[in-house]
C-alpha cells in the first residue's frame, strides 16, 4: 500500500510536467489549431535558460526562474513570427513539418551550445521532504504539483474571464470573423505563443531536479505530452492537465508493477485505445455543424 | 513550347504524354544502368541508399501526397520488413519468398493499422501513427526470440541463382533499380486507375468523394495498406543494404526523414520522392565536406584577404570546430525544413516546374502564378 501510494505522487508529479507542457499544445492549439511539435523542445530550452541564469551566472532561484519566462515568451513571440504565421492556415501537414523542423533545430543548437551532458538545477526544494506517517514525499515533486495547479487556475481564468482569453478563443473558431469583430487576430496569436512558451519553461524549470535537464528531454517529454494531450481532449485546458496526471500515473505505475518495457509503451498504448474508443477525449467535446 | 491537344480521356491518363517523355526518361534509365560501370563504388552506394529512399518515398506519397493521410510512423513499417527478412532468412529461406513475404506482411499490417486510422484525421493521424511506430520499437526491443533485441541481427547476402549476391555488387545495385522502376511504374499505373483517383478524390475532399459514391473506408484501408507493403519490400533492401540491423536503427527520426523526402522533393509528383531522396541522402557527404575542405578554404582565404597567418589558422580552426560539433546535421534539417515549408511548399520539383515554365513563357512570365493565397482559418473542429 506504501508503495502505490509511493508510486501514485510520483506519477502524479511526473503527470504534471506532461500536463504543463500538453497544456502549452493545447494552448496554442486552442487560439489557432496549430499543433505544436516543438513544444517539447521549448520546454528543454527553458530549462536550459534557467540553468544558464541559476547554475551558470549564480542569480537567485526565483529571478532566474522569473528571467528564464520572459526570455523565452519573448522567444515564443519570435517563433511565432518567424516560423508560423507565414504559414498559418495553411494544411495542417506543413504547419506540423514546420514545428517540427523548428524542434529539431532548437534541439540540435541546444546540443551545439550546452552540451549534451545532464545538467541540473539547485532549486529551494531540492532537499526537504515531508514526512506524513511512514510517507516520504520529497518538496520537489509537491512543488512540481503545487505549481501545475496554480498554473492551471489563471490559465482558465484567464481564457475564460478576460476579454483577451475571449479574444483567443473566438480566433480559433473562425479567424476571419474575429478579425472583421475587430479583433487584432495576429497579435492575439502572437501572444498565445507567448503564453504557452512560457508555460513550457516553467514545466522545464520544475522538472530539472526530478529529471535533469538535457538536449533531447524535450523530445522524449514532448511526444508523452501528446497521450496527455489526447487522453484530456485537444483543446481543453482542464483536461491536458488531468490527461498528463493520468499519463504520469499509468507509467510511474506500470513501470513497477509490469514487466519491464512497458512502462515507455503503456501511455503509447492508453492513446491508441483512447482515440480507438473516444477520440474526443475525456473533456473534449465534439461540435458538429448541421446542415 | 509544346502544346498538347487532349481529345479524349485516354490522353488524360497516359503514361508519358508526349515523346519527349520517352526520350528523357529513357535516357536517365541508360544512364542509370551503365552508372555501375563507371562511377566508384562509393556513389554506386550511395545510389543504391537514394533508390531505398527513393523507394519509400514513393509510398509515402501515396499515402500523404495523394490520399492526404499524414504518416509519421514508416520507420515503423521499414522495420517490419527489415526483420522479417533477417528471420525469414534464418531458416534458408529463398530471396524471392522471403522478398514477397516481407512486403505482404508489412502491408498487413500496415491494413490494420489503417482500421483505426479511419476514424481520426489530419493531427490525430500524426500521433497515432507516432504511437505505432514506438510501439514496434518497443516491441523490436523485447521480443528477443524473434529479434535478438537490442543486439541486433545479421543479415546475410542475397542468395539469388545460387550465387551470392553481396550488398556492394552491381547486381545488387540492378536489383535496387529493378525494384524502384517497378515500384514508380506500378504506382503510376495506380494512380490512373480508378483506385488512385479516389485517393485523390479523399484527399481533396473527403465529403465529395463520399458523396459521388466513393468508399472512403475502404479507400484508406487501402492506401494504408500498399504504401505499408511497398515501404515491407524497401525495408527487405535496406537490411540487405546494411548488413545488420538493431532497433534504434528505426526511430522517430527515421520517420521524419522519410517525411523530409516528400517534403524536400514536392508532394505533388513522384519526382518529389527521388528528387528528395538524393537529397536526404547526400547531406551526410555534404557535412563531411563541409569538415574536411571548408575550413582549409575559409582559411586560405582569410589568408588572401590579408588576415596574418595566426588569425587565418584560428579562423579555420573555429570553422574546424563549428562544422563538427555534434548537431550541426539536425540543425541544417530543421532548417531546410522550415525554410522549405515556408518559401516553397511544391519542393524541388515545384522549382523544377516554376524553372520550365519561365522558359515556356519567356517575356510573359508572371510570379503571381504560383503565388499562394491568403487563408482564414475555420475551425476544423466543426465538421
Amino acid at each position: 500500500m506504501l508503495d502505490f501510494v509511493q508510486q501514485l505522487v510520483s506519477g502524479i508529479a511526473l503527470g504534471c510536467v506532461y500536463g504543463l507542457i500538453a497544456l502549452g499544445f493545447v494552448l496554442v492549439y486552442k487560439a489557432t489549431e496549430v499543433v505544436n511539435f516543438a513544444q517539447g523542445d521549448l520546454m528543454m530550452l527553458g530549462g536550459f535558460f534557467a540553468f544558464t541564469f541559476i547554475g551558470i551566472l549564480g542569480l537567485n532561484y526565483w529571478i532566474g526562474f522569473a528571467g528564464a519566462v520572459a526570455a523565452m515568451a519573448l522567444f515564443g513571440m519570435l517563433a511565432e513570427r518567424l516560423v508560423v504565421r507565414p504559414i498559418l492556415g495553411y494544411p495542417q501537414f506543413s504547419i506540423i513539418m514546420a514545428t517540427i523542423g523548428l524542434g529539431t533545430f532548437l534541439r540540435s543548437v541546444a546540443g551545439m551550445i550546452w552540451g549534451t551532458d545532464d545538467f541540473k538545477i539547485e532549486t529551494p526544494f531540492s532537499q526537504g521532504v515531508l514526512r506524513v506517517g511512514s510517507l516520504v514525499l520529497a518538496y520537489d515533486k509537491l512543488s512540481v504539483i503545487a505549481a501545475t495547479i496554480i498554473l492551471c487556475a489563471l490559465l482558465y481564468l484567464f481564457f475564460n474571464k478576460t476579454a483577451l482569453g475571449t479574444a483567443m478563443r473566438a480566433t480559433s473558431e473562425n479567424m476571419l470573423a474575429a478579425y472583421y469583430m475587430g479583433i487584432p487576430v495576429k497579435r492575439v496569436v502572437s501572444i498565445v505563443w507567448a503564453i504557452s512558451a512560457a508555460v513550457a519553461t516553467c514545466a522545464g524549470v520544475l522538472l530539472a531536479p526530478i529529471t535533469f535537464i538535457h538536449s533531447n528531454v524535450g523530445l522524449v517529454l514532448g511526444l508523452k505530452a501528446f497521450p496527455a494531450a489526447v487522453l484530456g481532449g485537444f483543446g481543453s485546458i482542464p483536461g491536458a492537465v488531468v490527461g498528463g496526471v493520468l499519463i504520469g500515473v499509468i507509467e510511474s505505475m506500470a513501470g513497477f508493477y509490469l514487466p519491464e518495457g512497458w512502462k515507455d509503451v503503456a501511455p503509447y498504448v492508453v492513446l491508441l485505445l483512447v482515440l480507438l474508443l473516444k477520440p474526443e477525449g475525456l473533456f473534449g467535446h465534439v461540435m458538429r455543424k448541421k446542415v | 513550347m509544346r502544346f498538347l491537344f487532349k481529345t479524349d480521356y485516354e490522353d488524360d491518363i497516359r503514361l508519358f504524354p508526349h515523346s519527349g517523355y520517352v526520350l528523357s526518361y529513357g535516357t536517365l534509365l541508360v544512364l542509370l544502368v551503365i552508372a555501375p560501370f563507371v562511377l566508384s563504388s562509393y556513389f554506386v552506394s550511395q545510389l543504391v541508399f537514394v533508390m531505398i529512399y527513393a523507394t519509400v518515398g514513393v509510398a509515402l506519397l501515396i499515402l500523404t501526397g495523394f490520399t492526404g493521410q499524414a504518416s509519421l510512423g514508416h520507420a515503423a513499417f521499414l522495420a517490419i520488413g527489415a526483420y522479417t527478412t533477417a528471420y525469414l532468412q534464418q531458416f534458408n529461406v529463398p530471396f524471392p519468398v522471403y522478398f514477397l513475404a516481407a512486403g505482404l506482411l508489412t502491408g498487413a499490417i500496415g491494413a490494420l493499422v489503417g482500421f483505426p486510422a479511419l476514424r481520426l484525421q489530419g493531427i490525430y493521424l500524426v500521433i497515432a501513427t507516432i504511437s505505432f511506430a514506438f510501439i514496434v520499437e518497443e516491441i523490436l526491443a523485447r521480443w528477443e526470440s524473434v529479434t535478438h533485441g537490442n543486439e541486433g541481427m545479421r543479415v546475410k547476402a542475397i542468395q539469388l541463382l545460387g550465387t551470392a549476391v553481396s550488398r556492394d555488387s552491381p547486381a545488387f545495385y540492378f536489383l535496387c533499380l529493378g525494384v524502384l522502376t517497378l515500384v514508380i511504374v506500378g504506382t503510376l499505373n495506380l494512380l490512373r486507375s480508378p483506385t488512385g483517383r479516389a485517393f485523390v478524390a479523399i484527399r481533396d475532399s473527403e465529403t465529395a468523394a463520399r458523396s459521388m459514391g466513393i468508399n472512403v473506408s475502404l479507400y484508406k484501408v487501402k492506401s494504408f495498406a500498399i504504401s505499408a507493403a511497398i515501404t515491407g519490400f524497401a525495408g527487405c533492401l535496406f537490411a540487405h543494404k546494411l548488413s545488420f540491423i538493431s532497433p534504434e536503427m528505426f526511430t522517430l527520426q527515421l520517420s521524419i526523414e522519410f517525411i523530409i523526402v516528400i517534403l524536400i522533393g514536392g508532394i505533388i509528383s513522384l519526382h518529389g520522392a527521388v528528387l528528395g531522396a538524393i537529397f536526404v541522402v547526400m547531406i551526410d557527404p555534404l557535412l563531411t565536406y563541409l569538415k574536411d575542405d571548408v575550413p582549409g578554404m575559409i582559411g586560405g582565404l582569410a589568408a588572401t584577404l590579408g588576415a596574418g597567418s595566426e588569425r587565418a589558422g584560428h579562423i579555420q580552426d573555429s570553422v574546424a570546430a563549428f562544422a563538427s560539433a555534434n548537431g550541426l546535421k539536425g540543425a541544417i534539417y530543421g532548417v531546410i525544413i522550415v525554410l522549405f515549408v515556408l518559401f516553397e511548399p511544391l519542393g524541388l520539383y515545384g522549382r523544377w516546374l516554376k524553372i520550365k515554365l519561365f522558359f515556356q513563357l519567356f517575356p510573359l512570365y508572371k510570379r503571381a502564378t504560383f503565388k499562394r493565397q491568403k487563408i482564414y482559418v475555420k475551425s476544423e473542429r466543426n465538421r
